[in-house]
């Protein structure tokens, strides 16, 4: 584990606090104007960006292991520690939750009460980079469910007709997860204090623990059930397409992008670790969901014919494949899995944001109410082309690399889940190319053909997206980078709790063919 | 001189760019000159290369010796794409005489087809728009062409996949385009799984996806049927690209683009990537005689089936469609015979006359304001004397009359099929029959016969009144292809033995090239045979479509409905995945999961009798715990931090 002198993390978490706290009492204040109050929550997070990217630029690629660590005790009768620290797996996630934070802030503003909006969004960026970084279990808890109350309130006060219905559905569906989630941790911790005598949360100590196989499995599903809701993993999913529809558009950004990913970030993160076996002996269970969520989100993405929910059941089939590498448990199907997180949220996130400048324009998500927007509104129909691309997995775009390194490693080791997963690139290109169809194409009628292309203010939004949507489909060598070295220890760890190894070729390549050579 | 190589993707790549970023302030028809030059850049380079690699031994010209030199003395990569624990992907070029000869007539036809563009598209609205997919589509296939592994040249497939469902789409305001354009993406996804599940597959039993590796190690291909499968979904990946059977309907559909997108993409380069990827893993084909049999079976039936259709079309752009999906079935057939020379050979010489057809019914139908059938053409000979010159000696080339390139070409590939299977040989020679006859229809009905443009049609649309001849930008790629279409054939006359096609790629098929083992007179004899098809073809033709412009007995509904196809996909396919879709989200997904949790969320709820408050509040209140709650542990262990 390294440290930095400047506790980098601890300030990325209270830099969005603050600024909610800040941004709250100055929209209290009657004579304070809006525009003032919204800029402030913006560079509030955009410093937040900036800090997130030292932190990135600072990683070190030779380890596999904590960096930034900064760990205080609290109350040492509870054993609950002020714990943090980054490896491959988070930071990549506290840096998709910091460049989408802004974005969403100035792309998607409200038209009503926009201090207490931003205020809500800032404390859920509080919430989300606090989860990624924690690596207290009990600490990552607090965090993981204090995401619930911002996002609830987003949904319930700026969200579209059925706003009530969907923020209950959220909170009751993902809070029962959390209650077994919570069980899990206190349960963990106490064997873990029976066996060594020490209470502790802390994740590198409950590593060690030994479980009975069935305790373990137990546990497992303990654990999952809460990342499970979370992600969505088919079944657990119904609440998101609800959510994603009902929430305002910045509210559907972070939900999708980077909320969502606390149930995988939650699923590499914790069960591998500390569930080593659990996690290889339901390795078949886990993958036929990922399997069936893949093909059946796109299935029914194909019926839907609002563009909201379009894209909702998408993410559900992308999250099929983030599952489906991560249990596969070979070096290329975790990277890609990890990868694809980072992915997923950028492409999905521009998706919903531009749903949502179509929405601002036309006032309908409704399929059958757009069509030909391609003519007068050319760029915003490049802009969707290259996103929609991107998530149909066109290489040289990011989603591809990602889809690529999850099949390919989850072919490995199970080779016909992934000739079934597969297929579920054909479908994508199916709904998405059929939407692009309907909206864009066709000769535009009188209501459509006075829609607003992008204007300069939105495209200066939508281009850090765009850019790193291109550039991480080239080049994604720098993420990698940082990416493999924890993918192999967890590999490693994975292998050696299971006495059993991935193929030869995926650490190897073309070396990993050779016969072995018998030392002698 | 090798170093040029680069830059042959690199010029269109900048034109791409530079159009993108600044194509509208630079305007009609400036853009397009840009488009145009990028394109030559590209192929001066492809020359300059050529010279480089003509100037080294046949041995220091193939595969293992290019990648050495790679990365020894010169290093043909770019960058790192993916590295991750065993796999390596580099972004790298892999120069070989198979892909410089693929490289030679892509940019060369490309750089043709770009400059009478330039006359084509004049005063459309989207003018620049199309010199930028154009570009983009160009670089995408010398990716294709030039990957030295797998994966790279997987980009290159699906770039020119796109910039296809772009061009296809580009007059979007169409319903028919964008539906046009869609389907051509989809079909070609569906071979795409193939290619990707065939990448899977060599890598996890070899370790990599670099061409040179891949083939250095294919022996652990072999047992099992590994090396079939591999093969087998390669190929169905090529059947998508190449239009075969049975992923071929999109092809005609795709006539909904501009013209020149259809000489380009859907007939001289595009379409012919998925023989180019058979030919470049030709050593794993040779692992597997039993997939080599049903790639020559299919292409074989794919041919047949294509050239029956075409001889009952109306629409001329559908009528050259399908007779591209019938060639690509002959270089298929050749493929699978195990005669790759043969294949590139009739790729080239294709390239060049079906270019040039394409080319020559643009020119047809820009002439007539975009008309395109051929019941309202005839007897423009007279009125448009280049377009019908240059049309006559692409027509004589893929008819096959010798000695013009299609006779060469093709008599190649029906000698090394007679060594392979009688069978088969004898489709190929019936195929050929209707090759000739259904080009002479459509040559008959479009320059010569009664000028019917000048009457009402049958379903009243005014006559046409002043067709006129190209712009000079168009007639010049005319006449330049008119030239390759007729000498073309000289690169690989069966009794040279010295600098042709089969010399020069001799190095990239090795001993695996199938040589005609027939004698000289048995090869002199099916040249005789193929010469008196085809003739006797045409004067068929000649006899029965240069007067009259209808045979409905000729023309049956169910040549012209595509062997009812599409209808049985639609029937077998599409409406079944389209209810099942709808059932799924309205009763899986609506009433049983939904509907479980909902369910269960109403069962609390009527037990928990105390809870009567409207569900909101009572939530609303209960958030606001939490967040108290968690506010108080905050505290009171930020104070213990402080404070201990």
């Amino acid at each position: 584990m390294s440290t930095h002198a400047f506790p980098y993390l601890t300030v990325l978490i209270l830099l969005p606090a603050g600024g909610a706290l800040g941004v709250a009492l100055l929209g209290a204040r009657r004579h304070v104007a809006r525009a003032v109050v919204e800029w402030v929550g913006i560079a509030v997070s955009l410093a937040t960006l900036g800090l997130a990217v030292v932190v990135a630029a600072l990683f070190a690629t030779t380890t596999g292991g904590f960096q930034f660590v900064s760990d205080h005790r609290w109350a040492s009768g509870l054993g609950v520690h002020w714990q943090l620290g980054v490896n491959g797996i988070s930071l990549f996630l506290v840096l998709l939750a910091a460049i989408l934070f802004p974005i969403a802030l100035v792309g998607a503003r409200t038209r009503t009460d926009a201090p207490s909006f931003v205020a809500w969004m800032l404390l859920l960026e509080c919430a989300c980079i606090g989860s990624f970084v924690s690596i207290d279990l009990i600490l990552f808890f607090f965090f993981f469910e204090l995401t619930l109350v911002p996002s609830y309130f987003i949904i319930s006060g700026w969200g579209y007709a059925r706003r009530a219905y969907a923020a209950v559905k959220f909170f009751v569906y993902t809070f029962l997860g959390s209650a077994f989630l919570l069980v899990g941790i206190l349960v963990v911790a106490f064997i873990h204090k029976d066996q060594t005598g020490v209470l502790t949360f802390s994740l590198p100590a409950l590593e060690h623990t030994h479980f009975s196989s069935a305790g373990e499995i137990l546990l497992f599903l303990a654990f999952t059930a809460a990342f499970a809701v979370k992600a969505p993993i088919f079944p657990f999913h119904t609440w998101s397409p609800d959510a994603y529809a009902e929430a305002p558009t910045g509210g559907s950004m972070i939900l999708s992008a980077v909320l969502a990913k606390l149930g995988t970030y939650g699923i590499l993160q914790f069960d591998l670790r500390l569930f080593p076996q659990a996690s290889v002996d339901l390795a078949p269970l886990m993958l036929t969901l990922a399997v069936v969520g893949i093909i059946y989100g796109a299935i029914v993405a194909c019926a839907q014919r609002d563009l909201k929910r379009l894209v909702a059941y998408s993410s559900l089939a992308q999250m099929g494949f983030i599952a489906l590498g991560t249990f596969a448990f070979t070096t290329q199907g975790l990277t890609g899995g990890v990868l694809l997180m980072l992915n997923h949220g950028l492409i999905t996130a521009a998706l919903f944001l531009l749903i949502g400048w179509i929405y601002e324009r036309r006032q309908t998500w409704q399929v059958s109410e757009l069509r030909g927007l391609q003519a007068p509104a050319p760029v915003l129909a490049g802009v969707f082309t290259v996103v929609m691309l991107a998530s149909i997995g066109l290489p040289g775009l990011n989603g591809f690399v990602s889809e690529f390194l999850v099949l390919s490693g989850t072919f490995l080791t199970h080779r016909w889940w992934a000739v079934v997963a597969t297929a579920g690139v054909v479908l994508a290109a199916l709904y998405l190319l059929w939407a692009y169809q309907q909206v864009f194409h066709g000769k535009v009628d009188l209501a459509n053909s006075r829609t607003r292309d992008l204007s300069w203010a939105e495209r200066v939004v939508i281009a850090p997206l765009i850019l790193v949507i291109v550039f991480l489909g080239v080049y994604p060598k720098p993420v990698l980078d940082r990416i493999t070295p924890t993918v192999n220890s967890l590999v490693a760890q994975v292998d050696s709790a299971t006495r059993t190894t991935e193929p030869p070729v995926a650490r190897l390549g073309v070396n990993g063919t050779l016969p072995r050579r018998v030392r002698t | 001189m090798l170093h040029a190589a680069f830059l042959m993707p690199l010029f269109p790549l900048a034109g791409f760019v530079v159009l993108l970023a600044f194509g509208r302030r630079i305007g009609e028809p400036f853009a397009g000159w840009i488009g145009t030059a990028a394109i030559a850049g590209s192929f001066v380079s492809a020359c300059v290369t050529l010279a480089g690699l003509a100037g080294r031994s046949s041995a220091a010209r193939s595969l293992t010796c290019s990648v050495s030199c790679g990365t020894a003395a010169q290093p043909h990569a770019f960058f790192t794409w993916i590295s991750v624990g065993g796999l390596h992907v580099k972004a790298a070029i892999l120069l070989d005489p198979l892909s410089m000869t693929m490289c030679m007539f892509v940019t060369g036809v490309s750089m043709l087809i770009h400059l009478y563009s330039v006359g084509y598209m004049k005063g459309d609205r989207d003018f620049t728009k199309f010199f930028v997919y154009l570009n983009a589509f160009v670089f995408s296939m010398l990716v294709l062409v030039l990957a030295n592994n797998l994966l790279v040249t997987f980009v290159g497939w699906e770039g020119v996949g796109v910039c296809s469902y772009w061009l296809v789409a580009f007059w979007f305001h169409r319903d028919s385009a964008a539906s046009a354009g869609k389907k051509a993406f989809i079909y070609n996804r569906i071979g795409d799984v193939g290619f990707l599940l065939a990448m899977f597959l060599i890598f996890s039993k070899t370790g990599t996806l670099t061409y040179v590796s891949v083939f250095a190690h294919r022996h652990l291909l072999s047992g099992g049927g590994t090396a079939t499968a591999a093969v087998l979904l390669l190929f169905l990946a090529a059947t998508g690209k190449s239009a075969q059977i049975p992923l071929f309907n999109w092809l005609p559909d795709a006539m909904e683009g501009p013209t020149p997108v259809s000489a380009l993409i859907h007939a001289a380069t595009m379409v012919t990537a998925g023989v180019y990827l058979l030919c470049r893993v030709n050593p794993l084909l040779a692992l597997s005689p039993d997939a080599m049999w049903v790639i020559a079976a299919i292409g074989g039936a794919t041919a047949f089936v294509a050239a029956t259709i075409a001889c009952a079309q109306q629409d001329i752009k559908k009528a050259l469609a399908f007779s591209t999906v019938s060639q690509i079935g002959y270089m298929v057939l050749a493929v699978g015979t195990g005669a790759y020379v043969a294949a590139i050979f009739l790729m080239v010489c294709h390239a060049c006359y079906k270019g040039l057809l394409f080319l020559g019914a643009g020119s047809v139908i820009h002439g007539l304001e975009d008309e395109q059938d051929m019941q309202r053409m005839g007897g423009l000979r007279r009125v448009m004397p280049w377009t019908f010159v240059t049309f006559l000696t692409a027509w004589l080339a893929l008819a096959a009359i010798p000695p013009f390139s299609g006779f060469w070409a093709k008599g190649d590939i029906l000698t090394n099929v007679y060594g392979k299977s009688l069978p088969l040989y004898a489709l190929g020679l019936l195929t050929a029959f209707f090759t000739a006859y259904y080009m002479s229809r459509v040559f008959f009905l479009t320059f010569t016969g009664r000028e019917r443009w000048r009457e009402t049609a049958p379903d009243g649309r005014p006559p046409h009144h002043s067709p006129h001849e190209a712009p000079w930008a168009m007639r010049a790629p005319l006449v330049i292809l008119a030239f390759f279409a007729v000498f073309a054939g000289a690169v690989n006359l069966p009794w040279v033995h010295v600098g042709t096609l089969d010399t020069w790629l001799g190095p990239v098929f090795g001993s695996r090239l199938f040589a005609a083992h027939q004698s000289a007179g048995a090869q002199v004899g099916l040249a005789l045979g193929d010469a008196v098809v085809a003739i006797a073809a045409v004067l068929v033709a000649w006899r029965l479509w240069r007067r009259s412009a209808t045979r409905p007995a000729l023309e049956p509904a169910f040549l012209r409905r595509v062997w009812y196809w599409d209808n049985v996909y639609d029937a077998a396919i599409g409406r079944p995945g389209q209810a099942l879709a709808r059932a799924y989200a309205v009763v899986v997904d609506a009433r049983v999961i939904d509907g479980a949790v909902n369910g269960a969320a109403r069962l609390v709820r009527s037990t928990a009798t105390g809870v009567r408050r409207v569900q909101t509040g009572y939530v609303r209140n209960y958030v606001l715990g939490i967040a108290l709650g968690m506010a108080a542990i905050l505290a009171f262990m930020l104070s213990r931090t402080w404070w201990s």
